[in-house]
């Protein structure tokens, strides 16, 4: 396979190849979030005097603004990000910095998270570190003399220098389930890239002992500590994130086969699950068009990860493998924790679902990342 | 791509799809296989039963004239789930309703501690309920502090101010009937586990008395309101609505102006026996209608105010009503109270010596003393009254002739060592009129009584052989005398035999007898009515709103006791004779009514709390008229002294009531029945209990007052 010719051809034109079913995928999970969104907010704002359609129409332009992102980022050809990926890395440091300055950052559910931007926008730089630390860990693993030849140790270092600022971030913040969903994803990409299976084991009892030592030291607050007590022992805590999580189940539970209809939860309108625009927004789809709606989610999600794999199977070289790589990761566990959570399978960490949930920052990362994808997939044509 | 790379990548698609593959798992389960339990929590969750009780039926006399009934009144209660949440946990919210309502503190914080919490011996008041549950606080508040609460709601969070219907006692011819009618109060968890009826958290239900028995009938249907609410509770959507429906009326046989008298009568006969320097600590008066067996009034001394269940019990006012100094009032002693009946029991054993064949027209000698075995038993006084006629013995209540016979028959029988086939001419006696069995009067926790006969005894030996035949070393050091321990001895060897004392105490009702003042009015109903007697009952009828009548309870054939006409002719004139010329002429001289009894003074063998020895029952059993008997009446009062003086002239007192006795002539116009017991149901008339209370608009029983 020669490269140079490919490279030629890529440059942007009229030749630019979608994924159909990727799009479809990612669309029909679009539509069906703006609906539970719409769905899991109008009652609440109506009943409180306020726009019903706030969140519908704040949902759709985040759709909007993430799918021009996507386009842009399907304009430049992903080798080329090699150049810009050292920027947005360090845009993306900043941002983690800036939000755990007091006063610029602001905080939600102790989780400093978010910097305050004019027009009621909130920005969460950590979404967009997770893009830049995925390009940044795939730049320096293919970025070697002998393609065929596996990673050597100082290469995995260089990944884990790379990747440890950012994270030690955002574990200041403390966002747990974004560092665990990142440290999927740089797992991932290591283990894909051919590196020495002692590399994976090894961070896997790296990330075990580290997670014990931030317990121990208080770097995790203890609301974290409760949420997962809460999920080892659902009565440790019975009104906050046990509540939560009961609730949770419950309201999905009662869905039963058809659902309640779109709309009609009583469970949703009534509001007895917290955050269900965002991180919980799968217990609106539980309940209100039941197992078949959600069916059909996962559905969609599979199709998506199909794709995704058929597209980092095709990639032309290491580099496009690996980036694909760390965004099915990334997508994978994220939608994993995050419907796993609702259901009761997994411990409470506030990460949204990809594409449904309600949420600025998180909607444009992933689009970009579908964007990526997008990318990866016209030029291994 | 290397091998390992290519291996890794396998790896992680199959974890990936793994993954989704796990989430459709536990989806399937949680929406198919499990959705019916979580659409029911969830159901839970979003639904709230807002139940209103049902206006409680109204209790009324024999005439439909209101004992009890449902008034509005404010109640001021407490939550405790809220009270918890206050920093301090509600010490200041209750410190200041306290002194708004001139309550000690310290009785508010025992009332609104749930039992569990408090120390087992320190619970004296404590909250039976939930912690979810108001806890009444005060009830029939004033309108100006049930306002200061709902004006400066932020000082006392908690404390809740409603309007409810509360239980009021008009006491309209000034009658108590506390034991009677029993009280109301919040159901408990064990009524709320009921499998059978269906209990809410805010009902009132009936403890004890008539409210318990006929609680199913009073308590009508609450109302529930089922509404949808969010998570702020803010109701969403009303989903279902049920009105309350009125409990049902019960009307009684008590008659009030009767139950009055009977009270004031008790009364009167214990404050006679403490002013001859007796304690006189406790008492009961029963009158029961002969030919139905309906209990016309039935008094305790002493009583409380049924009220003070309602108005909010203090700490203090739950102690006294149990405590001993205070007599426990709470104990209810026509159905409660336990006591060798004594002379009276002669009516019993002249029925037994008429069995026996002994000729109730023949002469009996009637000695100072006999000596049984080795024992001496002395006549009453010890004084000798020569040879008489069996009719004159019972008009002076002679006892020695009574040792005599009963001596002679438990030879008869074997003495100590038993035939087969014992006669118990007096214990087949007593066993016929009742003694050792429940009268199964429609009123809870009656007492049995005691029939002391030969499997008695043989059951009492197999209890307590362990005790008397190790009683050097059962036995406490104090009673460690040589005469007690005779008595161990003694009790070990042969204490399973009726020996000769027993039968001989039998036949005047001392010794191991006891009987409660209900069982003896049943006894006195029997022999007026030549054997015949009826179950005791409180109910007449069950009546709804508009007066239908729901349920009408009809006089039950309890027995009938079989003797001989002239045995019957006989007890009826020697019971007239004690009226006439016996122990009871002096209570009775002048009264304008022939009536016929039989006093009875029983010792008692024990100690009185502060050590004294106790002093004796005095019992007046009777019936009236003597001719055409209506009525049993029964008084008894507890270390009472003598029966003529202190229950005789009570009974008498209650007849006075009864015939309307005025001085010493019958005024009809007076009378309880001028024309015979009512044989029809009364009307309820809610109106008269309205007059006394200003109830204008109101709604009460159902039925909305002028």
């Amino acid at each position: 396979m020669s490269t140079t010719r490919n490279y030629r051809r890529s440059s942007r034109g009229n030749d630019f190849k979608y994924d159909f079913l990727l799009n479809f995928a990612v669309g029909g999970l679009l539509i069906i979030g703006t609906l539970l969104v719409y769905a899991g907010t109008r009652d609440w704002f109506k009943s409180s005097g306020l726009d019903p359609e706030y969140y519908l129409k704040r949902h759709t332009l985040n759709i909007l603004i993430g799918a021009l992102l996507a386009y842009g980022t399907t304009l430049i050809d992903y080798r080329l990000l090699r150049a810009y990926t050292p920027i947005v890395w360090a845009a993306a440091v900043l941002g983690l910095i800036i939000v755990l300055i007091p006063g610029l950052g602001s905080e939600v559910n102790g989780s400093k998270a978010w910097i305050s931007l004019p027009g009621g926008f909130q920005l969460q730089p950590a979404e967009l570190a997770k893009i830049a630390i995925i390009v940044g860990i795939a730049m320096i693993l293919s970025d070697r003399d002998q393609v065929d030849k596996d990673p050597s140790d100082l290469d995995i270092l260089k990944v884990l220098a790379l990747s440890a600022v950012p994270v030690l971030l955002i574990v200041l913040q403390p966002d747990l389930g974004t560092v665990l969903i990142i440290s999927a994803s740089i797992l991932a990409m290591i283990g894909a890239s051919g590196a020495k299976p002692r590399w994976v084991v090894g961070l896997l009892l790296l990330a075990a002992a580290g997670g014990f030592v931030a317990v121990q030291s208080g770097v995790v607050n203890d609301y974290q500590v409760a949420r997962l007590q809460s999920f080892v022992d659902p009565t440790s805590d019975p009104r906050a994130t046990g509540y939560q999580l009961r609730q949770s189940r419950i309201t999905i539970g009662s869905g039963g086969f058809f659902g309640k209809g779109l709309f009609n939860g009583p469970q949703t309108n009534g509001r007895f699950v917290p955050e269900q625009q965002t991180d919980f927004i799968f217990t609106v789809a539980g309940e209100e068009i039941g197992f078949l709606g959600c069916s059909v989610i996962l559905g969609l999600f599979t199709l998506f990860f199909i794709r995704a794999f058929y597209i980092c199977n095709r990639s032309r070289d290491l580099f496009g493998r690996l980036v694909s790589i760390g965004v099915i990761a990334w997508f994978a566990f994220q939608t994993f924790e995050n419907i796993g959570m609702a259901m009761g399978l997994m411990p409470m960490t506030g990460v949204p679902l990809p594409f449904l949930s309600y949420g600025g920052s998180s909607m444009f990362a992933n689009l970009i990342g579908v964007g990526l994808l997008h990318n990866i997939h016209s030029r291994s044509h | 791509m290397s091998q390992r790379s290519r291996l890794s990548l396998i790896i992680f698609q199959s974890l990936v799809f793994s993954l989704l593959f796990a989430l459709f798992g536990r989806l399937f389960y949680l929406q198919i296989l499990a959705s019916d339990q979580y659409q029911d929590a969830a159901i839970s969750i979003q639904s709230r039963d807002i139940v209103t009780p049902a206006v409680r039926g109204a209790i009324t006399d024999i005439n439909g004239l209101p004992m009890v009934v449902d008034l509005p009144g404010l109640v001021v209660s407490i939550d405790r789930s809220t009270l918890d949440k206050q920093p301090d946990k509600g010490l200041l919210v209750l410190v200041r309703t306290a002194n708004l309502f001139n309550l000690q503190y310290s009785d508010i914080y025992q009332r609104t501690r749930l039992c569990g919490e408090l120390p087992k011996n320190n619970r004296a008041g404590c909250w039976n309920g939930t912690r979810y549950q108001p806890i009444p606080l005060v009830g029939g508040a004033s309108q100006d502090l049930a306002l200061k609460i709902m004006e400066n709601a932020d000082l006392y969070p908690g404390i809740e101010v409603q309007s409810v219907p509360i239980r009021s006692y008009p006491s309209l011819e000034g009658e108590n009937v506390a034991h009677v009618l029993g009280y109301v109060g919040s159901v408990t968890d064990e009524d709320l586990k009921n499998q059978e009826e269906v209990f809410y958290r805010n009902e009132v239900v009936g403890k004890t008395g008539i409210e318990s028995v006929y609680n199913k009938y009073l308590r009508g249907i609450p109302g529930v309101r089922t509404v949808l609410v969010n998570r702020k509770e803010v109701v969403t959507k009303q989903s279902k609505n049920i009105k309350a429906i009125a409990g049902n009326n019960l009307i009684t046989n008590i008659d009030a102006k009767l139950q009055a008298g009977a009270e004031r009568a008790l009364e009167g006969a214990v404050k006679r026996a403490r002013a001859s320097g007796y304690k006189g600590d406790s008492g009961a008066a029963v009158v029961l209608e002969i030919k139905t067996g309906r209990v016309l009034a039935m008094a305790s001394y002493p009583t409380y105010d049924p009220a003070i269940w309602q108005k909010g019990l203090t700490v203090k006012q739950a102690e006294d009503l149990f405590s001993e100094e205070k007599g426990v009032p709470a104990l209810s002693r026509p159905l409660q109270g336990l006591f060798a009946p004594a002379s009276t029991f002669k009516s019993i054993s002249v029925l037994a010596a008429a069995n026996a064949g002994y000729s109730l027209d023949a002469t009996y000698n009637c000695p100072a003393s006999v000596l049984v075995g080795s024992r001496v038993f002395n006549n009453f006084d010890s004084k000798a009254a020569g040879r008489l006629s069996l009719e004159k013995g019972i008009a002076i209540s002679c006892d020695s002739l009574w040792y005599q016979i009963a001596y002679d028959e438990w030879v008869r029988d074997g003495g100590l060592k038993p035939k087969t086939n014992t006669k118990d001419y007096f214990f087949n006696a007593a066993n016929a009129f009742g003694i050792g069995k429940i009268t199964g009067i429609d009123l809870p926790t009656e007492l049995s009584g005691r029939l002391p006969n030969r499997q008695w005894k043989q059951s009492w030996y197999e209890q307590n052989k362990d005790f008397y035949c190790n009683y050097k070393q059962r036995a406490q050091k104090k009673d460690l005398t040589p005469y007690l321990i005779e008595i161990a001895r003694e009790n070990c060897i042969d204490g399973n035999k009726l020996r000769a004392g027993d039968a001989v105490n039998f036949s005047i009702g001392q010794g191991d007898t006891l009987v409660t003042p209900l069982r003896l009015a049943e006894i006195y109903a029997a022999i007026a009515n030549n054997g015949t007697y009826y179950k005791p009952q409180v109910a007449r009828a069950v009546v709804d709103v508009d007066g239908k009548v729901v349920k009408e309870f009809k006089p039950v054939l309890a027995e009938t006791v079989k003797a001989e006409q002239s045995t019957w002719d006989f007890l009826h004139r020697a019971l007239r004779s004690v009226v006439t010329g016996g122990t009871a002429t002096g209570s009775f001289s002048g009264f304008p009514v022939a009536v016929s009894g039989k006093t009875g003074t029983a010792q008692v063998f024990g100690k009185n709390p502060n050590g004294s020895a106790k002093d004796d029952t005095s019992w007046f059993a009777s019936y009236g008229p003597t001719e055409n008997p209506q009525y049993a009446v029964v008084m008894m009062v507890s270390q009472g002294g003598f029966g003529a003086s202190t229950s005789g002239v009570g009974v008498r007192d209650i007849y006075a009531t009864l015939f309307g006795v005025v001085g010493n002539k019958v005024d009809p116009t007076k009378a309880v029945f001028p024309n015979g017991v009512p044989t029809t149901i009364a009307k309820v008339d809610l109106k008269r209990a309205a007059s006394e209370v200003d109830l204008t608009g109101i709604k009460v029983g159902g039925v909305k007052l002028k």
